[in-house]
């Protein structure tokens, strides 16, 4: 098996990757999807200096929060950072860098990367601050600027089931950005909850072809965390979307 | 009497037509799914890749891989489907999303938003609301008429950094609600409030409106 992509844990996935001042790809949305093993074997490698590409920041002491508390973070690109003290913390001390990317620009930007596209023109953020320092053109009446596609050096993902193939099926919103993630990253490695045979998936339905996975982890046991649980009680108006 | 927020979620869900794709934002906006009216059909989009949002779920069956665009734990329905955030933008920049809902700390009389940074005191970041504002055919502003400090809320310009410009076609507030056909022409008062007098709203609006 010299060829296998499958790593024991996440540390040996990681080794020989690292180095301090590399750029990761974070696919997760909140604390959903989010490469948890990855991030905390990051956390441990004591790598720094590190420019991280996730629409969140994660929270206090949880996905890449662990990163930001330890200082291994020095630029964040995120469409959202709220529920993180500590990273508001650090950027308004001046200690983070922070880019922000409208997070359909960032989920564009992740894309294009990974699909050999250097830049496009978006009418996101026109006439806003994303705006400033960006060539702009306008068509039709219509004003667009350009954004730059995002290459990483590594991407961490979160996938439900992998093949050991690397042929990856993510579930539910856990979804995310982590498809685009994957395409992103000169290396990426998956952590998933179950890695099946050849065959025990169905070739329709795999989200991300293996060929963009080169590193595989079964990350399991997990257990997810909810960042902001909401229910409806069984008695009252079924149809009530929000209380 | 000003209306209440659930006034104003039900007032932004008369807005909502037969067969829309619509994108609720977080607060009040989430509340407009509960006042569609029966026989209309709207499927709600979420940004980190959902169509076809369901109601919360019942205590115990919270599933933590399935949330909206605010973190919370939903559910899905049998027509929900699941896809990427790149798709998902896709589907709001490329214009296939109907109706956006939603909050706003400022809007200006030419349909400026600001809705996603104070500067010096709140850093939270834009998430998706500069690319729905780009993208969505039409964008919905409900937000209280003046802030907490009583401040007017729709003005001349916005102070606050814009999340867009020239993108709001209708402001649903606690007082009134303004509209335009389009976005080339100025807002127009449309609604007000049951006991609320014009001087009032004229007195509390800076952004210029018609009637």
């Amino acid at each position: 098996m010299s060829s296998s992509k499958i790593y024991p844990d996440a540390a040996t996935a990681l080794s020989g990757l690292l180095k301090d001042g590399l750029t990761l790809c974070c696919g997760g949305f909140g604390l959903c999807g989010v490469p948890e093993r990855l991030i905390t074997a990051v956390h441990d490698s004591g790598v720094r200096g590190l420019t991280v590409v996730s629409n969140n920041a994660g929270v206090d002491g949880a996905g890449l929060g662990l990163l930001l508390k330890s200082r291994q973070i020095k630029k964040m690109i995120s469409s959202y950072v709220g529920e993180n003290k500590e990273f508001e913390r650090q950027y308004l001390a001046g200690e983070l860098e922070l880019e922000f990317s409208p997070q359909g620009t960032m989920a564009e930007r992740v894309r294009a990367g990974g699909a050999g596209i250097l830049a496009f023109y978006t009418k996101t953020g026109a006439g806003t601050l994303v705006a400033e320092g960006k060539e702009s053109r306008v068509v039709n009446g219509e004003t667009y600027i350009l954004e730059m596609g995002i290459v990483a050096d590594i991407s961490l993902v979160k996938a439900w089931k992998a093949d050991t193939e690397g042929n990856l099926i993510y579930r539910k919103t856990a979804r995310n950005f982590n498809p685009n993630m994957a395409t992103a990253g000169r290396i990426t490695i998956a952590e998933v909850e179950e890695i099946v045979q050849p065959g025990e998936l169905d070739p329709d339905a795999i989200h991300t072809p293996g060929i963009y996975v080169q590193r595989l982890i079964n990350g399991s046991p997990y257990k997810k965390l909810i960042e902001k649980r909401t229910t409806r009680p069984r008695t009252e108006n079924a149809n009530a979307l929000v209380s | 009497m000003p209306w209440s927020r659930e006034d104003l979620a039900a007032r932004a869900a008369r807005e909502l037509k037969d067969g829309f794709y619509v994108n609720l934002g977080i607060g009040i906006p989430t509340l407009v799914a509960n006042y569609i009216a029966p026989g209309v059909k709207v499927v709600l989009q979420s940004e980190n890749g959902m169509l076809g949002i369901g109601p919360f779920p019942y205590e115990g069956e919270e599933d933590p891989d399935l949330i909206n665009a605010g973190k919370q734990t939903i559910s899905e329905l049998k027509t929900t489907s699941y896809f990427s955030s790149a798709d998902s933008f896709a589907m709001i920049r490329g214009g296939h999303i109907d109706m956006a809902i939603l909050g706003a700390m400022e809007v200006s009389e030419s349909g400026d938003l600001a809705n996603w940074m104070v500067p010096g005191k709140m850093v939270k970041g834009m998430g998706g609301a500069m690319d729905l504002v780009a993208g969505v055919k039409r964008v919905v502003v409900v937000m209280e008429h003046t802030s907490k400090d009583g401040e007017p809320k729709f003005k001349a310009r916005c102070d606050l950094p814009l999340t867009g410009t020239n993108v709001v076609d209708m402001v649903i507030t606690d007082l009134a609600v303004f509209s335009r056909a389009t976005r080339s022409e100025p807002f127009k008062l449309m609604e007000v409030a049951p006991g609320i007098e014009l001087d009032q709203i004229r007195a509390k609006t800076p952004a210029h409106y018609l009637g």
